[in-house]
């Protein structure tokens, strides 16, 4: 029996186990699928990471380190190359090992980590042959920061993800052509600084509105053909540009992982793709929390280990038994121009002093005002100079303002008359 | 010197060998491609056909209606996923109810067992996701799904076990006609043979024409399809067809034996084996499938492929001697599937009646089991980790395969070659990520196993490379 | 003047630099992003990330980074340094792998231990 097992040995798995235990949680599991901790800060092998957490820019691998250094002097047991293949309601977890074996172990409580992965092919319906050489952004990246293998020699890539941003660089880095990176929608998914330091450093071009409606070749891509999209991103004839290449990469977007969440019977929220959350990061399952991508999708780590940090504090307060009660819940509702929220649930009564919201806006915004109101009534009101999908907001909810509001509280956006 | 020389290992090809390879006969399939099942059998529906569709009289409808009763019991034999899910046909009007009672009528005359029409409602009791528009149905309890790959696979890994040689990436080049059988010439060298058998599929009309004057020409048509994630798995319980047309049998949405929902096809007159997907055509399945079930959640498509049917400008099979000692068997779109063991059969009775003895073995291998590592208790998996820890490492994480399942495969008689061959066999990188997580540690294992390294594996044909060089000048 | 964005951090600035007036930038919104508008319109550099091979480790590569800036004329060059060179595991972060890239005095450091 333990205290607490934390399913994924990432970021938000590495967080919410050193917060338990520094809270005090004794016999603490991390079971890991791959053969080491770190999960997919491994491949990021560019640097960005940790600005806020660590007031220092380091890479993906320097930053996982930290966490794994600091785990190190912990008690926390880990368990590598072992799979988790069920989470069942009355928190036993089922997991196989080549070296660890099979095996059913109970927990007080648990933490689901496990992160997310790409949308392929197959989910946005590119028409076209099938041959080789159409690979994720994310499977590319581990082909060559980890493997050395570099996956093909003329490249494009299709969406301005920062993953498939990265991959422009890197490809470009180990000696292949990146001769364009297309995007469908009318601005980036990705990060400014990334189309600066990944694309206009290597001049390569990036074309909004634009999205591949032909993949051409065999065996092997030989030829994709990238077309102008209309404002329902529908592909406008006559607008084809084909390009000579033998690699397509796509970095269409991320899925939490939760086939274990759903499983388990565990409420999730179809707009996030992750479990419905309180304001610890608590599931609809007690004593079940959910941190980092598998919640809902990160841009940046730093924040990954703040949530995953609350996870892992609210994870021993229930396994100590000093959580507070519950007290009343608040229904977090998405208003104009948000896409999601997290958490979905507040209880107030479980707000210490201030409650982290978390949520993605569904078009470019300038000028505009982020509103929290509760019915009728305003509660509070954040400016902002520019908000846009491909990066996540956050507010921070004194307390007292949530003991003003009733039942629900809906986050909308609010643009200001431009001039 | 063989006996009897097949040419094709979808799954008309599979099937003819294992068939014949319960007889004391030598035996040789030749193949083109670099695995079995690897043109129109890998991307088909997937569909066990009940019999109603041919027109009775044909070949096609007395070997469907054969062909799915000896399916049956094959699949248990050979341990081939099958589930006898039933299946309807929708009417949404009176002329489409007038249909439904040809259809009948046809089933009953082909021997079709079960049969039975029902009214809207009751069709929606059965499948509670059916549109409000569906005004009555024609109910098939016989039809079923199976893996289409996996149950060639299984015949021509039974075929093998049995004596039968099996060639690969050998295509057939030339055909000679000698006094005491036939002289084949391939890639890969000359074969002499008794007989011949013809079953290349889309290809059969050229090499029909190596042997014989012409008598039949392929009109390959395309059919596209959407494959969903499992979460969209039961959105139906019996395979959803509507009436069919004048090219087929129409879109149908239907459960797979994987968990999964298939959705498709269209038909589109093609060139040669033409297996792109298009805009349009997937746009027409999606539109023409919500009709019969407006809930499907296309947003959770995980694949789309196309397959191409080897249909013919004569409408039936095409099973005859185009020549002495040679078999045509040609034509052999839907429900091809479902007649291959009927057809393996009756050709086998053909070319009985053209001279070749049959006399049977003692020791007819009719059994195959491979480890399905997800489908065990934990009891039993418990217990397998113990005996063979290979099988506690999961390579692929969305269908739970092991690397003591691929390590399996590895040895069987016909062992993968490719990234896809692994996937055929054993479902990794079948799943909702598409082998985005375990590509690379499938090139991994492969790599190590076949003693290459990791640029000579290929993803499927050959020629579909994978990695281009090593890094760091390589 | 000229427009930038800022790559400093994840936040993306849009700066104005003029200059007419001495480098002057605008539109920062933290003294680092002041800096890096008067460098990149100056002697731009950046840090470089790649790999090296490795042998003995849990991966056949380990991932470098340049201890400092480089100035960005130099990245190709400074990349194909690592062509030829070869670890041995064990490696820990900070290990030097390559010294004074390019006569910059900046070396390529592992990122991580293997």
């Amino acid at each position: 029996m333990y205290d607490l097992i934390v399913i994924g040995g990432g970021p938000a798995g590495l967080a919410a186990a050193c917060t338990a235990w520094e809270k005090g949680v004794k016999r603490i599991l991390i079971v890991e699928r791959d053969k080491e901790l770190g999960g997919i800060l491994n491949q990021c092998i560019h640097n960005g990471f940790g600005l806020h957490h660590f007031k220092e820019e380091l890479t993906g691998p320097e930053y996982a380190g930290r966490f794994i250094r600091m785990l190190e002097d912990t008690g926390v047991e880990v368990r590598l190359d072992t799979m988790v293949l069920t989470v069942t309601p009355d928190r036993q977890v089922h997991m196989v090992g080549k070296d660890t074996g099979y095996h059913i172990e109970e927990a007080k409580a648990i933490v689901l980590a496990m992160g997310c992965r790409e949308r392929t092919r197959g989910a946005i319906a590119i028409p076209g042959q099938r041959p080789a050489g159409v690979f994720t952004a994310g499977a590319a990246q581990r082909y060559v920061n980890m493997e050395g293998w570099l996956p093909g020699r003329r490249v494009v890539i299709l969406g301005s993800g920062d993953i498939g941003l990265i991959m422009a660089r890197r490809m470009t880095l180990e000696g292949a052509q990146v001769l364009a990176c297309v995007e469908v929608m009318p601005y980036s998914g990705g990060l400014n600084r990334n189309i600066v330091q990944c694309l206009h450093d290597y001049d390569i071009p990036l074309y909004l509105s634009h999205t591949v409606t032909d993949i051409r070749g065999r065996e092997r891509v030989e030829q994709v053909v990238v077309s102008q999209v209309d404002e329902r991103r529908q592909p406008i004839p006559g607008t084809e540009m084909v390009f000579d290449c033998d690699t397509l990469l796509l970095s269409v977007g991320l899925i939490p992982e939760n086939e274990l969440t759903r499983q388990a019977g565990i409420t999730i929220d179809p707009r996030t793709n992750g479990a419905v959350v309180y304001e610890n990061m608590e599931t609809s399952m007690p004593g079940v929390f959910a941190c980092g991508n598998v919640a809902h999708v990160h841009d940046l780590v730093d924040f990954v280990t703040a949530e995953s940090q609350r996870a892992g504090a609210a994870a021993a307060d229930y396994i100590l038994g000093t959580a507070q009660q519950d007290g009343p819940v608040l229904e977090v509702k998405n208003g104009d121009g948000v896409t999601y929220t997290v958490p979905q649930h507040i209880r107030p009564n479980r707000v210490d002093r201030r409650c982290d919201l978390f949520f993605r806006v569904n078009r470019i915004c300038k000028d505009s005002q982020i509103r929290v109101t509760s019915g009728d009534t305003l509660i509070a009101q954040f400016p902002r100079e520019h908000l846009a999908p491909g990066e996540m907001e956050h507010i921070v909810l004194p307390r007292t303002l949530l003991d003003k509001a009733s039942e629900t509280i809906t986050v909308s956006i609010q643009e200001v008359e431009s001039k | 010197m063989y006996d009897v020389l097949i040419i094709g290992c979808g799954i008309t090809g599979a099937a003819a060998a294992f068939h014949l390879s319960r007889y004391q006969l030598k035996i040789a399939v030749l193949e083109q491609e670099n695995d079995v099942a690897d043109g129109t059998t890998k991307a088909n529906s997937a569909i066990l056909h009940a019999g109603y569709d041919p027109e009775p009289g044909t070949l096609m409808a007395r070997l469907n209606v054969r062909g799915a009763q000896l399916a049956k019991d094959l699949c248990a034999k050979l341990d081939v996923p099958y589930l006898p899910c039933g299946s309807l046909v929708l009417a949404f009007s009176p002329e489409d109810d007038a249909t439904l009672h040809t259809l009948l009528q046809r089933g009953q005359t082909n021997g079709v067992p079960e049969l039975r029409l029902l009214t809207g409602d009751e069709a929606r009791e059965m499948d509670p996701n059916l549109s409000d528009r569906v005004t009555s149905a024609l109910y098939a309890p016989t039809a079923a799904i199976c893996s289409p790959w996996e149950y060639c696979l299984a015949l021509a890994e039974t075929a093998v076990r049995n004596g039968a040689e099996l060639h690969l990436d050998t295509a057939v080049t030339g055909l000679e006609r000698q006094e005491d059988g036939w002289l084949v010439r391939t890639s890969k060298g000359d074969f002499r043979s008794r007989y011949v058998i013809n079953a290349a599929g889309v290809w059969a009309q050229a090499v029909h024409e190596m042997a014989a004057p012409a008598t039949f020409t392929i009109r390959p048509s395309r059919g596209q399809y959407f494959l969903l994630d499992k979460s969209e798995g039961s959105r139906v319980g019996h395979v959803i067809f509507q009436c069919p047309g004048p090219n087929g049998k129409g879109v149908l949405v239907a459960p797979t034996v994987h968990g999964n929902l298939i959705v498709g096809p269209d038909a589109t007159p093609v060139e040669g084996d033409d297996v792109s997907t298009t805009a349009d055509g997937l746009a027409f399945v999606r539109d023409t499938a919500l009709k019969s079930v407006p809930s499907v959640n296309f947003r959770e498509s995980i694949r789309n492929f196309a397959g191409v049917r080897s249909s013919t400008d004569r409408g039936d099979f095409i099973i005859e001697l185009a020549a002495p000692h040679f078999l045509d068997l040609a034509g052999i779109c839907s429900p091809g599937l479902t007649a291959a063991p009927a057809i393996a059969e009756y050709a086998t009775q053909l070319l009985a009646g053209d001279g070749l003895a049959l006399a049977e073995k003692k020791d007819f291998i009719c059994h195959r089991r491979r480890t399905r590592f997800h489908d065990l208790s934990p009891q039993e998996k418990a217990k397998l980790v113990e005996r063979e820890p290979a099988y506690g490492r999961v390579i692929c994480r969305c269908e739970t395969v092991t690397e003591g399942e691929i390590l399996e495969a590895l040895r069987s008689p016909i062992p993968p070659r490719s990234v896809d061959g692994v996937k055929r066999r054993v479902g990794a990188g079948m799943g909702r990520c598409q082998g985005g997580f375990c590509g690379p540690r499938v090139v991994e294992i492969l790599a190590r196993e076949l003693g290459v390294t990791p640029d000579h594996i290929v993803q499927d044909k050959a020629g579909s490379w994978l990695l281009a060089s090593q890094t760091k000048g390589g | 003047m000229k427009e930038l964005i800022c790559i400093v951090c994840p936040k993306g600035c849009h700066l104005k630099v003029d200059e007419a007036q001495n480098y002057a930038v605008s539109g920062n919104s933290c003294p680092r992003g002041e800096e890096y508008g008067r460098i990149e319109l100056t002697h731009p550099t950046r840090v470089v990330t790649s790999t090296v091979r490795c042998t003995g480790g849990a991966h056949p590569r380990c991932p470098v980074k340049t201890s400092a800036p480089i100035p960005k004329a130099l990245i190709q060059q400074a990349v194909r340094c690592l062509d030829g060179v070869e670890l041995t595991a064990p490696i820990h972060t900070g290990d030097i792998v390559v010294s004074n890239i390019c006569n910059t005095g900046i070396s390529f450091v592992a990122t991580r231990d293997l």
